[in-house]
């Protein structure tokens, strides 16, 4: 392991460890992580600075285990977990339990009549009023919202999740004195999390989608993106949040059997960052999240997307400014070319000296806005390298596409400079050492490395591949990446109202 | 070592009871420990100059903020923009001895960053660094504070990004009705409400850029703060030597500005390719030294805290109306407020969503709130109260706010008593006394032709054109 800068501090906290913080040797220290009899993993970094702790969840599962027909279902399950259980959340479980089963057996029925080759106008209008009934009557049993304002009343702060293409996360902040609080509901939500009050829920998602994607031109640009760059693999689905027709017909039992499926403890990990001592924790987080049941892994996606082999073009022609998309395929985070498109992706488009900054936003002002970026929409499979850009007034979606090209041919043919990838080198290392404090960043990053990586230690790791990369791999990789048959364009042209489409 | 004692004693008690919980309300709650982050050191120079020095040994870095009075609300309308178009083109433009081009490429080769911005009422330069850069950074950091060049071609590169903006102001609903909003609530001409334009763009010189900066960049306007791996002494020296010798300029004040809404009724805004409307209620509201100011804290949060308050737990939860919705009264540290709503739903449900929204103002103001409701507002505040104060950078922030609207150093250290004096008859009066459910101004941004009703249904219906205007002719 490469050692780190010489610019160590020691810091004495009051339960006297020794840290300097930005090297991994140290940062293990006071880090502690155990893997549960039942596969769950549990991370804990210590801070004592304030009796406060953060946490985040990571299921390894997203939206790329959706299949046609209930896409969307892994962001819906992410709003029901704030729902209870059936301890949490009820006001009488056992009439609970019986009312929702009948909504369940009352919108399998209209499901049924409605989706008829020829529907019956009166029995699905029936059989609608049947289940409107039954969610009516359902109502009357639930404490409203009692979960989160358990949570909210303990002191908790930033509850909140989401939910990506490879990942589902959840977390907030919560004073330390709260901690076997924070145990028992965080367990108990996803030992057995109710799906009560989800056709409510459902509108609400769908309420989100209209916000997010359909009144937003960047949200339908990304949308029309995404699908035509994947044919086969469910990154194509989009932002997550489903298709309109998915979100009008999905089931609350449809979200039982993914979370049953998905959301099993080997399939989980917990980062808990903050005043949290492991000796005391260990026992506490065993008996509460040690009773989650063992469940086999689900099987791992099979899907891949076959070779692009063409270029595609997708034009919105709306009332809203000009934006840009392209997205070339790359591999997967595992691939050991993975370190060099992050590096390509910082000279290209990090910061002022960065090559577009200054050819296309500075020399030729034709964008004011132009990034380079990996792992749309997640990095688990492989994914697209992505450019977007905003162009600048009076200019256009093909200026900019002109102009990235011609900086992408410059990194194919000819060497980066030492200068720059050296610069790129040490903003790297020094934004790990920024990386480095928070306890709800922390947490949550602890979590996403230990999920995508492998390990929370990749956090580290990572900066030593991108220490390695030469000149050489960048010109590589730009060769068999940037290619126009591996090429998706999205793009919003300008079309004013009532101008002929 | 005392304290973690008492934790690790108190967690044992706690561990000791492990039978399996199944209520969560048998699981006891230790008290919080008690701590305190430690603060700033302060230190006023001659000059008015005021620098607050927070040491940090936890990572090697260094960040510094001077903090200058002076922002958009001080700018004419005919100027509207100016200060975006200053704080863009301050560090872009560089020193007289270094370009932009020149810092950025010394500064991002160091991984150090020196960057300007600008907001209402001030505009800020700040520097990041990797504590090793210190030294060789400082200095820059204070050229370009002091001397900035204003290079011509990056004002313009600035100007261009901004009409870029305005451009595009339009084309996200959510953006058009956060500015639409202010303006009704504030009044289209107020600084609160400032609308950059081509025009005004356009007549932005480098000399009101100049002169923006020799009407602000004073000691006694600036609030400098630093955090890091330093050496409070020693930096504290560094920092005299510096500026100790900075003559005093004029003060910057702020401008006489109450916020003058717009009648009550509904106003509209047409847009398309929409499938929601967004809405939002305004009136006027207060300012933060307002006594009330707790009593009002507390009511917000009945009506609009997270997912336990009022509008959420009815609008959300209960009919699926809408993902997002949430206001209150508005209390800024040191100009008045609006008090607002504001929720997204669906074309199709638009004016059942008025109805539902303004139904709980006037349940704000009508229905008393209740024991439970009184108990979870104050418990959520008061326990997560912790959270104002757990890292140094917060300990810092705080005690440069404080200083900079002139509020006592320990309002922070007061201010959870204030909040659990709060009774439900206070929660009651203030709402009756700040909160006017006939006094808003309703204004509707969608695609009309989707609403299950016309607006013109609930009454006279003002439309407002956002078309913007064009440039000025050459």
């Amino acid at each position: 392991m490469r050692a780190a800068r010489q610019l160590t501090m020691l810091v004495t906290v009051f339960v006297t460890l020794s840290v300097a913080a930005q090297d991994l040797a140290s940062f293990e220290k006071r880090t502690h992580t155990r893997v549960l009899d039942n596969g769950l993993t549990v991370i804990i970094l210590e801070n004592h600075d304030a009796p406060v702790f953060s946490y985040a969840t990571v299921v390894n599962a997203g939206s790329a285990q959706e299949i046609p027909g209930i896409t969307g279902l892994a962001h819906m399950f992410e709003h029901m977990a704030f729902k209870g259980s059936d301890r949490v959340g009820s006001k009488d479980w056992e009439k609970e339990r019986v009312a929702l089963a009948k909504v369940e057996e009352m919108y399998a029925a209209y499901d049924r009549e409605r989706h008829m080759p020829k529907p019956d106008d009166a029995k699905v209008a029936a059989a609608e009023k049947a289940w409107h009934d039954a969610v009516n009557e359902a109502e009357q049993y639930v404490a409203n919202d009692e979960f989160s304002q358990i949570l909210d009343r303990a002191g908790g702060v930033g509850m909140n999740a989401f939910t990506e293409s490879d990942v589902t996360a959840y977390f907030f902040s919560v004073p330390s004195n709260r901690f076997e609080l924070w145990a028992f509901m965080e367990s108990e939500r996803f030992r057995n999390p109710i799906q009560r009050q989800f056709y409510k829920e459902r509108d609400v998602v769908f309420e989100e989608r209209r916000t997010s994607i359909e009144s937003s031109p960047f949200g339908r640009l990304t949308e029309q993106f995404l699908s035509a760059a994947f044919m086969a693999h469910p990154y194509g689905f989009g932002s997550g949040i489903g298709w309109p027709s998915d979100l009008h017909s999905f089931s609350a039992t449809d979200a039982d059997a993914f979370f049953h499926k998905y959301y099993v403890p080997s399939n989980m990990t917990i980062a808990i960052a903050g005043d949290v001592n492991p000796s005391e924790a260990w026992p506490i987080l065993e008996k509460y999240f040690g009773q989650l049941p063992k469940k086999p892994r689900p099987e791992e996606l099979r899907i891949v997307e076959p070779p692009q082999n063409a270029e595609r073009i997708v034009i919105l022609r709306e009332q809203s400014q000009p934006i840009y998309m392209e997205g070339y395929h790359r591999p997967a985070n595992t691939d050991p070319d993975n370190a060099t498109y992050d590096v390509i992706s910082m000279l290209l488009s990090s910061g002022r000296t960065s090559r577009f900054y200054k050819s296309l936003v500075r020399d030729q002002k034709i964008a004011t806005r132009v990034s380079g970026f990996n792992g749309n929409p997640g990095e688990k499979y492989p994914n697209l390298f992505t450019f977007f850009a905003v162009p600048s007034k009076g200019h256009t979606p093909d200026e900019v596409a002109n102009g990235i090209h011609a900086e992408i041919d410059k990194i194919k043919t000819a060497d980066v400079t030492p200068e720059e990838l050296q610069s790129v080198k040490t903003r790297v290392k020094a934004g790990l050492i920024r990386q480095l404090t928070g306890n709800s960043g922390l947490a949550l990053r602890l979590a996403m490395y230990q999920t995508l990586n492998g390990d929370w230690r990749e956090l580290f790791k990572e900066v030593e591949r991108i220490d390695a990369v030469t000149a050489a791999d960048v010109k590589r990789v730009a060769n068999t990446t940037f290619n126009a048959n591996n090429r998706t364009v999205a793009k919003i042209e300008n079309a004013p109202k009532g101008a002929s489409k | 070592m005392r304290r973690y004692a008492t934790l690790l004693a108190a967690l044992f008690v706690a561990s000791t009871t492990l039978a399996q919980v199944k209520d969560y309300r048998e699981i006891k709650t230790p008290p919080l420990r008690k701590f305190a982050m430690p603060q700033p050191k302060r230190i006023q120079l001659a000059n008015g100059m005021v620098i607050f020095l927070e040491e940090d040994h936890e990572l090697p870095l260094v960040r510094g903020r001077a903090l200058i009075r002076g922002g958009a609300r001080n700018v004419p309308a005919s100027k509207a923009g100016l200060t975006g178009i200053y704080a863009a083109a301050w560090r872009t433009g560089g020193t007289e001895k270094l370009s932009g081009d020149d810092l950025d490429q010394f500064l991002e080769s160091r991984a150090a960053a020196v960057e300007t911005g600008s907001d209402n009422d001030s505009s800020s330069v700040s520097l990041n660094v990797l504590k090793g850069d210190f030294d060789t950074v400082f200095p820059i950091w204070v050229d370009l504070l002091r001397n900035p060049a204003f290079r011509q071609d990056k004002i313009d590169l600035a100007k261009l990004q901004a009409n870029t903006g305005i451009s595009r102001r339009n084309d996200e609903p959510g953006g058009i009705v956060a500015r639409e909003a202010g303006k009704l609530g504030y009044g289209a001409s107020s600084p609160y409400a400032q609308q950059a334009e081509y025009a005004t763009i356009a007549s932005i010189t480098r000399e009101d850029l100049l002169d923006f900066h020799e009407k602000t960049v004073h000691p006694n306007n600036i609030i400098l703060s630093f955090i890091g791996d330093f050496d409070s002494a020693k930096l504290e020296k560094k920092l005299r030597d510096t500026f100790a010798s900075w003559p005093r300029g004029p003060q910057v004040t702020k401008p006489d500005a109450e916020p003058n809404p717009a009648k009550p009724g509904v106003y509209f805004i047409a847009k398309d390719e929409v499938t929601q409307a967004n809405i939002a209620m305004l009136h006027a509201g207060t300012t933060r030294n307002n006594p009330d100011f707790p009593a009002l804290v507390v009511m917000n949060e009945v009506f609009s805290g997270g997912f336990s308050g009022r509008l959420m737990q009815s609008l959300r939860s209960q009919r699926g109306l809408t993902y997002g919705v949430g206001g209150g009264i508005g209390a800024p540290w040191d100009y008045t407020g609006l008090f607002r709503v504001q929720m997204a739903t669906k074309s199709e449900t638009t004016l059942e969503a008025i109805a539902a929204l303004r139904d709980e103002v006037r349940k704000l103001v009508n229905d008393p709130v209740t024991d439970a409701e009184l108990s979870l507002a104050k418990e959520s505040i008061l326990n997560a109260y912790v959270f104002t104060m757990d890292t140094r950078d917060k300990a810092l922030n705080q005690r440069v706010q404080l200083e900079y609207y002139g509020f006592p150093a320990d309002y922070y250290e007061k201010y959870p008593a204030l909040i659990a004096k709060v009774t439900a008859e206070d929660v009651e009066r203030v709402a009756k006394k700040y909160v006017h459910p006939d006094a808003l101004a309703v204004l509707v941004v969608g695609d009309e032709s989707k609403f299950e009703k016309p607006l013109s249904t609930l009454g006279t219906v003002t439309p407002i054109d956002i078309t913007i205007p064009p440039p000025p002719a050459k």
